[in-house]
């Protein structure tokens, strides 16, 4: 169910999270704590190649991620496998990746 | 003798494949009394067609291994006054194994994955060659050792619940004669078995709960193996090794 691919994938996505995530919460209590509107923070995001690199990554690994984990769900719990268990594993990360997709795209594209 | 009530009530589990329920029996309490002996008086003196496994009686084979009070443990090594709750006694067959009947368990899936995980010594010198010399303070030698007094009891394979929800995951007794062989120098087939437990059924599915390790009566760690396993075998993909 979990074989050296898919476990490489999720452990690998988890590194690459893991300075992600304090990024954004740092820059988070950053935006706040420095009073900017939503106005002004897309301001700094809309047309920046870094940000979209930035959050493109971040929904990429977390995507992955979140979706081999309930892939491991899916197959414990509910006994999932098969085509079945490969459907939920794309699909959960399809849908995913479109979803964070679309919010780097609203907030880094011009 | 103590004040302890003279009989006690074990709830046996008795049944086959298609099923079953317990069946309470009054049993002599002795001062000193295993749930084996519990078990074996049942069967002498109660209910004769009543199927359990034992042979050495002393934990050296691991087949009197049942469920005692939820718990898997040896039934020979477990004392009736450990284990007893209000005078009374809970025996059922391991978990995670089919039933044949009463309190023995199918034991064939578990040497099955045993196998699958390349547990099978393959030794890479015949007799007319000179014997290998592996000294035993060697970092490997003593890897291959921390897992070399496994009995294959499955009491671990019983209390690990990555098995119960994953029933073709190899589990822990398989993953850990695997990470002994792959630490055995005088094994020839070390990256074969590294191939067999990097498989979609092997070690990267353990949760790390360590239950194996919590119950293993031998006090051996599979969780510590299982983690080698999944280290040498990413190590090696990481490298380009495949």
């Amino acid at each position: 169910m979990l074989d050296l691919r898919l476990y490489l994938t999720q452990r690998i996505s988890a590194l690459i999270m893991i300075p992600l995530v304090f990024a954004h919460l740092g820059l988070m209590i950053y935006a706040v704590q420095d009073g900017l509107s939503a106005e002004e923070i897309l301001g700094r995001t809309k047309g920046s190649i870094a940000w979209m690199l930035f959050y493109g990554l971040f929904a990429a690994a977390a995507s992955l991620h979140a979706a081999i984990g309930l892939r491991v769900i899916a197959h414990e719990t509910f006994g999932l496998r098969g085509p079945g268990l490969w459907a939920l594993t794309w699909g959960a990360f399809g849908l995913f990746f479109w979803m964070g997709a679309r919010a780097v795209v609203a907030v880094t594209m011009i | 003798m103590t004040d302890a009530p003279v009989k006690l009530e074990a709830s046996i589990w008795r049944g086959d494949a298609s099923g079953g329920g317990y069946r309470i029996y009054e049993v002599p309490a002795r001062d000193n009394q295993t749930v084996l002996d519990v078990v074996s008086w049942i069967q002498r003196n109660a209910a004769p067609d009543l199927a359990y496994r034992f042979s050495c009686r002393v934990g050296m084979c691991g087949s009197c291994a049942m469920t005692v009070n939820g718990t898997p443990r040896w039934t020979c090594r477990t004392h009736v006054r450990k284990v007893l709750k209000s005078n009374r006694l809970t025996v059922a067959p391991l978990r995670n194994l089919p039933v044949i009947k009463d309190l023995a368990a199918d034991m064939d899936p578990f040497f099955e994955k045993w196998i699958a995980a390349g547990g099978r010594h393959a030794p890479g010198r015949t007799r007319r060659d000179p014997i290998e010399a592996v000294s035993p303070n060697g970092p490997t030698r003593m890897r291959a050792d921390a897992g070399i007094e496994c009995i294959n009891c499955s009491i671990c394979y019983a209390a690990c619940d990555t098995v119960a929800a994953n029933p073709d995951y190899l589990g822990p007794a398989a993953l850990l004669r695997a990470w002994t062989v792959v630490n055995d120098e005088k094994h020839a087939a070390r990256r074969e078995v590294l191939d067999r437990v990097a498989a979609a059924d092997g070690c990267f599915n353990c949760h790390s709960m360590g239950s194996c390790a919590a119950h293993c009566p031998n006090a051996l760690d599979p969780m510590r193996a299982i983690a080698g396993l999944k280290r040498v075998v990413a190590e090696n993909a990481l490298k380009g090794g495949g």
